[in-house]
């Protein structure tokens, strides 16, 4: 059905649409005056300006798996985040904890975990769904490298980035 | 190829993938040999007898610089300006890495454009596709020749050709541009490129009629179509928009503004639209139809179109500050001229010259805030100003000129 758009009905001077053109074009050349003297800052110099400092506390950077304050790796290799991760940059190879070990009663960690850093999109649907408070999106958004290969970020890697966390649920330990 | 009967047009015709026939078309043009043969057994001689080597080189020199070292470099500033300057309105800053204030920004898209690859798709007409580029172009450039940059320097008169009837060659040549649309339009053989194409040429020649009748008040009151004695005229007696000196500053003077002002909209808004410039911009607007005219068209082609728009924005600036705004001269009479033979001081040439260009630069950033600040026509609307509102507008104006000159002359 036909929707009646209502025109405004305009006055003689309005019908020139010199005055409106002249009123338009003040608005447009105020803007401009006020950035040729610099009192607009939206833009950021990139490179010679960053915001690493004020970055916002919800920034999704490149994930990272972390320790606890014990040493123990928190991640047990369950693959929820392979699972969920949309465009699949996870791997994950699990492997059986020895049972001479000292936290032999988690029985599984990853004997491979690489994220391919070209495939995450930074969703941070991995941090989300671990069981485990394993793994963290950090705040470094400057991933590059010179290769494929180069940007597949493994294990090692992978707790390089991440480090020690504290404050978490420790629910693998002794009861009191 | 096969020989077909088509449709009564006798010739060679080739039966493509569709089963469609279609025309072959071979282009006929005189040889190069010919001509040479003409020039060399008659042409030296004669010329030697009956022309002045100076004039020649003053000609070919004014015309290296003017248009090679002058027109294009301002080209790829206004490519700059409009970057920086439609940043500015918006909140944001232009290129500005490249080189000083981005500067080189421009050289950087020429290289760019330079090792693209140059890609002609299979489905187009290879001839008019090939064609379309320069013709856009070369009429842009070509009106540059009557437009006066400046007084005299060194005695030289700083106008390629001092042609008796400026204007009308500057219209007659820019009609030509609208042949390049049309042929990129259809050797597109694509829908939005046909589409972008029709819509942009019905527009061109639209918009030529009036901008042909604004002018005539104007020529009605200065009595003449040198644009370098237009020129010598508002130096001395007062700038068409402003005449605050002279002559000018009289009743009737005063009064003669008032056709001149709606001339000088009339011809404004018909140069946004000979252009393609916003407000009228349907033709290869991005959210229209892709690219319009120039979708098919990839690196020096493209880049072609690209500097032909802003070559025929700088040449329409030039023509507007020389018809109106007083070309070279200085406000008030001051260094001016008394006559078109009159001897002028060197300083006073260069002076003359660098008033010129400023008053084409301040033209050019009013196009670039107008293309900021106005909403795009749709295309009736855009038809219905041209041919309802413009048409009568200006063939009023003349008839109210010629009163106007009856009574106050």
């Amino acid at each position: 059905m036909a929707i009646i758009v209502q025109r405004p009905k305009l006055k003689w001077w309005e019908h020139l649409y010199l005055p409106g053109i002249i009123s338009g074009m003040r608005v447009t050349l105020a803007h401009f005056v006020r950035s040729l003297l610099g009192r607009t800052k939206v833009t950021m110099q990139y490179p010679e300006e960053k915001w690493d400092d004020h970055l916002p506390e919800h920034y999704r950077g490149a994930p990272a798996l972390v320790t606890d304050e014990h040493g123990r790796e928190r991640c047990v290799a369950c693959q929820l985040c392979e699972f969920i991760c949309p465009p699949r940059a996870i791997t994950i190879l699990p492997e059986e904890i020895p049972s001479d070990d000292k936290w032999a009663k988690v029985e599984k960690r990853p004997r491979v975990f690489e994220i391919d850093m070209i495939r995450c999109i930074y969703c941070g649907l991995c941090e989300e769904v671990c069981p485990e408070q394993a793994i963290y999106l950090r705040k470094d958004y400057a991933i590059t490298g010179t290769s494929r290969a180069e940007m597949v970020h493994d294990k090692e890697r992978l707790y390089e980035i991440g480090g020690v966390r504290e404050g978490l649920v420790n629910k693998w330990n002794e009861l009191k | 190829m096969v020989r077909v009967e088509m449709n009564g047009i006798p010739g060679r015709s080739i039966r493509d993938s569709d089963g469609w026939d279609r025309p072959v078309v071979t282009p006929r043009c005189m040889g190069w040999k010919p001509v040479l043969l003409f020039n060399f057994r008659f042409g030296l001689r004669f010329l030697s007898d009956h022309m002045d080597w100076h004039i020649i080189i003053a000609a070919v020199i004014k015309i290296v610089v003017f248009v090679f070292l002058v027109t294009l470099p301002m080209v790829a500033m206004s490519v700059w300006a409009e970057r920086r300057v439609s940043a500015a309105i918006q909140d944001r800053v232009g290129p500005n890495r490249v080189g000083p204030f981005g500067l080189l920004q421009a050289v950087a898209d020429g290289i760019k454009f330079l090792l693209k690859e140059d890609f002609t798709p299979a489905h187009v007409n290879k001839f008019y596709f090939w064609l379309a580029p320069a013709l856009t172009m070369v009429p842009a450039l070509l009106t540059c020749a009557v437009i006066p940059f400046g007084s005299r320097l060194f005695g030289e008169k700083m106008v390629i050709a001092d042609l008796d009837v400026g204007p009308l060659f500057v219209f007659a040549i820019a009609s030509l541009s609208v042949y390049g649309i049309v042929l990129a339009g259809w050797s597109s053989n694509s829908k939005y490129s046909f589409l972008g194409g029709v819509r942009s040429t019905s527009q061109m020649i639209s918009y030529e009629i009036s901008l042909g009748l604004s002018i005539v008040p104007l020529i009605m009151i200065y009595g003449e179509l040198n644009l370098g004695r237009i020129v010598q005229e508002q130096a001395l007696n007062g700038w068409t928009l402003l005449p605050l000196w002279g002559e000018g500053l009289s009743l009737q003077g005063w009064v003669l503004v008032i056709p001149m002002f709606i001339s000088f909209v009339i011809f404004m808004t018909s140069m946004f639209a000979e252009t393609n410039r916003l407000p009228f911009d349907l033709p290869e607007c991005e959210t229209e139809l892709v690219a319009g005219y120039h979708t098919e068209y990839s690196s020096m082609k493209f880049a072609l179109f690209f500097l032909g728009e802003y070559a025929a924005m700088i040449i329409g600036s030039g023509l507007a500050v020389t018809l109106f705004l007083g070309g070279w001269s200085l406000p008030f009479g001051w260094l001016a001229p008394e006559s078109v033979d009159a001897v002028v001081p060197s300083w006073h040439g260069l002076i003359h010259i660098g008033v010129y260009f400023a008053k084409v630069i301040a033209l050019i950033i009013f196009f670039i805030v107008i293309r900021w600040t106005l909403p795009r026509f749709r295309y009736d609307q855009l038809m219905r100003l041209g041919w309802v509102f413009f048409f009568e507008i200006a063939l009023a104006n003349v008839v109210i000129t010629a009163i106007l000159l009856a009574f106050f002359k």
